[in-house]
């Protein structure tokens, strides 16, 4: 008989990093799949891009780093899957590129590769692209197919749902500083975006490639949920936050005025939410730990999106918390049993 | 009938049917058994035999001079052959007694003693008894089972919790106990009672065994202080802090023992040899062993002689298939690798497990992703990652304030890891380098 000799257990689960990362990648498809027919190609192109400089980033760095290559577990895919989905269909082809390269280089391998990354990587790239093309990451010219505007409303056809409710909320709470012409129109421009929820839900409204349907995104999390692959903790912890605090302080009449469920579907939450804060790398391991991390990014979207410079708040709040994650982790040991 | 448990735990294949519905049958007798003096945890025991001596089964090898020890017996009748160091199962040599079994001599002659009366039995004496017929736990862990029904008097033992969880993949040992001696680790149990003083008793058993719950729920409905109490099917229910909290909702305390909440545990296999020991005055030389895995071909449930070789036993159940890849004392999550199969079964040796290249097969380790998963189902909640990733980097002292002295080594951790760490590997390393500290300091 040919001896195996080896400690206990000496049974393991089906489960592998592969498989984890594979059908992250496949409960995303829908969405990607939605956001080629309403943009064209040019989606399509942003995607591949991204994900074939992805891979080979991080072929050259292990092969120079002398380290094992392992772009075969999916992790470099998944990254530039991911990354691709934070960026505008307009942008320049060579955009994605850069940014995966960095999110590759500088997001994951300087720090040893999978698992030692402190930082969302698909996050670090897009904060890179952020700050280096800003014109670029914020115009947004593609309006969807099917439909007539950006913002899911009619009247307002060159800016997503959440500039124009950055738009119209500065003229509504400063009215003094407006025509009464200005305040009427930003009211009943207000009135109409609080009730685009279903175009929001589904994606027709303009926005990033992967954020559009909340629909799309929440569907395959619910896969993912179902298969244990991410857990409850962070996005429950995470949009229910930002439903308490867009109730209270979102809204343009004073407290509890604000509409919980249009800033739920814009901006990409949903993608932030259940893809990106839940990135098992940079987030707490303790059951504590995960709600505080997600009360954490709720509180600071919620903070950029009401009081910030951005329409959006997504990725510097996950990138931000990711910070917090060893302290996060330190603090919320579980009681061990009979401790 | 209630149904609770424990927080954390996995739920493996259970691989079951190979042998569940197969009755116990009884193993022939070998050539030669290797008795090892030292099948329990405590002080040795010393050799009272020598070689070229005569022994009849059932006769003493060894004596327990201190408290924590029992002597092993011999478990055939014949001449001692050698008495040597050989090779043990839980992987370290030890002095052994070999006998050459006269096979004419060695059937086991029903000593019954008709007029037992259970009620007049001082628990003096039953402890006694115990001690000589060499018992100790069946589980696996075969701790001397006199010490553990004799707590010191500031404990105050209220109930006795009986251990038919069997949560290990592969074993079906105590199952088909149960089903077929039902009667018998009743009586034993009563015996158990008495000398703990207890006013009730609780069996646990996990929900597979319906059989074996409907079975003992039907002869335990006149003993009003024996209930039965149906556990979810996880792994490890079967672990002692576990059983415990699931069945009365109390935790032993860190460092702690059962006692220190007012319990005992015990297996329905020591239940069981208490019986025989009482009733019958029979040492424990024999009990049931699950071979079976993929690599066997034809899987039973054996009634062997302590001593007896496992190459012996996996004779006997068709020898092995042609892929066979790896020998194992015990179940495939805690059970120890055989480098040879002349090794002897001993008192806690409940499965014999031979494993197929496939499910031998060693995966490759990758870094950690932090998926947690290790974390959430850790049954006694600790950080498997964390301490293992301290131990790695001999930081025993941070690995040691997380709770490495907390772990039960169940292996779960390291079952469930995607990454395939070896999690409770290096926990175990960590245990062994934190004594060796603790020892030179």
């Amino acid at each position: 008989m040919n001896r195996f000799i080896s400690a206990s257990p000496h049974l393991r689960d089906n489960t592998s990093i592969p498989r984890i990362m594979y059908i992250v990648i496949l409960t995303l498809l829908p969405a990607a799949a939605w956001s080629v027919y309403i943009f064209g190609l040019r989606a399509l192109w942003i995607i591949l891009v991204s994900i074939v400089t992805a891979i080979a980033t991080e072929w050259i760095c292990q092969k120079c780093m002398k380290r094992p290559v392992t772009v075969a577990d999916g992790s470099a895919i998944l990254t530039g899957l991911l990354l691709s989905f934070n960026l505008p269909p307009a942008v320049p082809i060579w955009l994605p590129a850069a940014g995966s390269f960095v999110s590759i280089l500088i997001g994951k391998q300087i720090f040893g590769g999978l698992g030692y990354n402190p930082m969302n990587p698909a996050l670090i790239g897009r904060a890179f692209l952020m700050a280096s093309w800003p014109v670029h990451m914020t115009v947004f010219k593609t309006v969807p197919k099917g439909m007539n505007s950006l913002s899911g409303i009619d009247s307002i056809t060159g800016a997503t749902p959440l500039a124009v409710f950055k738009q119209m909320r500065e003229i509504l709470i400063n009215r003094a500083d407006y025509l009464p012409e200005q305040v009427t129109q930003a009211t009943e421009t207000m009135y109409q975006l609080n009730r685009s929820y279903w175009n929001l839900f589904f994606g027709k409204t303009g926005g990033c490639i992967g954020e559009v349907s909340a629909f799309l995104i929440f569907a395959g999390a619910c896969f993912l949920l179902y298969r244990r692959i991410i857990g409850w903790k962070i996005p429950a912890a995470y949009i229910g936050t930002v439903i308490v605090l867009t109730t209270v302080f979102g809204g343009t009449d004073g407290l509890l005025t604000g509409n919980a469920l249009f800033h739920i579907f814009s901006g990409g939450l949903f993608l932030g939410a259940f893809y990106m804060a839940t990135d098992m790398v940079t987030s707490p391991v303790t059951f504590a730990g995960r709600l505080w991390f997600g009360v954490g990014c709720g509180v600071l979207t919620v903070i950029i999106r009401l009081w910030g410079g951005y329409p959006e708040g997504v990725s510097y709040s996950i990138l931000l918390m990711n910070l917090t994650t060893p302290l996060l982790d330190r603090y919320t040991r579980p009681k061990v049993f009979g401790g | 009938m209630r149904l609770k448990t424990f927080s954390g735990g996995i739920h493996p294949s259970e691989f079951k049917d190979l042998t569940e519905h197969k009755s116990i049958e009884t193993a022939p007798l070998p050539e030669r058994v290797i008795i090892p003096l030292q099948q329990h945890i405590g002080a040795p025991a010393e050799c009272t035999v020598q070689k070229g001596d005569q022994v009849t089964t059932g006769q003493p090898l060894s004596e327990a001079g201190q408290f924590v020890s029992v002597p092993v017996h011999a478990s055939v009748s014949g001449q001692v052959e050698s008495v040597q160091h050989m090779p043990h199962p839980q992987g370290i040599s030890t002095l052994s007694v070999i006998i050459s079994c006269d096979k004419d001599s060695s059937e086991l002659v029903s000593r019954e003693k008709p007029d037992m009366d259970l009620h007049s039995l001082e628990p003096d004496v039953v402890l006694d008894i115990i001690k000589s017929a060499g018992i100790a736990g069946m589980g696996g862990a075969s701790f001397p089972t006199h010490v553990k029904l004799s707590p010191p008097s500031d404990k105050k033992i209220d109930t006795l919790l009986i251990n038919g969880a069997e949560c290990e993949p592969f074993l079906t040992a105590d199952h088909r106990l149960m089903l077929e001696k039902a009667d018998e680790i009743i009586k034993g149990i009563q015996v158990l009672m008495k000398v703990l003083k207890v006013k009730q008793t609780f069996i646990g058993i996990e929900k597979n065994k319906s059989d074996a719950i409907q079975l003992l729920q039907k002869k335990t409905k006149k003993f009003k202080k024996i209930s039965i109490i149906g556990l979810p099917v996880k792994y490890p229910q079967g672990g002692e802090k576990q059983l415990i909290q699931a069945v009365l909702n109390r935790q032993v305390p860190s460092g702690g023992l059962p006692m220190d909440v007012g319990c005992v545990v015990q297996n329905v296999g020591t239940a069981y040899a208490v019986y025989e020991a009482v009733f019958f005055d029979k040492p424990l030389i024999e009990r049931v062993v699950t071979v079976t895995g993929p690599g066997v071909a034809e899987p039973k449930n054996v009634l062997a002689r302590i001593g007896t070789p496992f190459k012996d036993l996996i004779e006997f159940c068709g020898g092995y298939k042609t892929d066979a890849a790896k020998l194992l004392n015990g179940g495939p999550m805690m059970g120890i690798t055989q480098v040879t199969d002349e090794v002897p079964v001993i008192k806690g040796t409940s499965g014999i497990l031979v494993l197929d290249k496939k499910t031998a097969k060693i995966p490759a380790e990758s870094p950690c992703i932090s998926c947690a998963r290790c974390v959430d189902i850790c049954p006694m909640k600790l950080m498997p990652n964390r301490i293992s990733s301290f131990v790695e980097h001999d930081r025993i002292e941070d690995a040691r304030k997380y709770g490495l002295l907390d772990c039960i080594e169940c292996g779960s951790c390291s079952y469930i890891c995607p990454a395939k760490r070896y999690l409770v590997h290096y926990i175990k390393f960590g245990k062994k380098r934190h004594n060796e500290l603790r020892a030179s300091s």
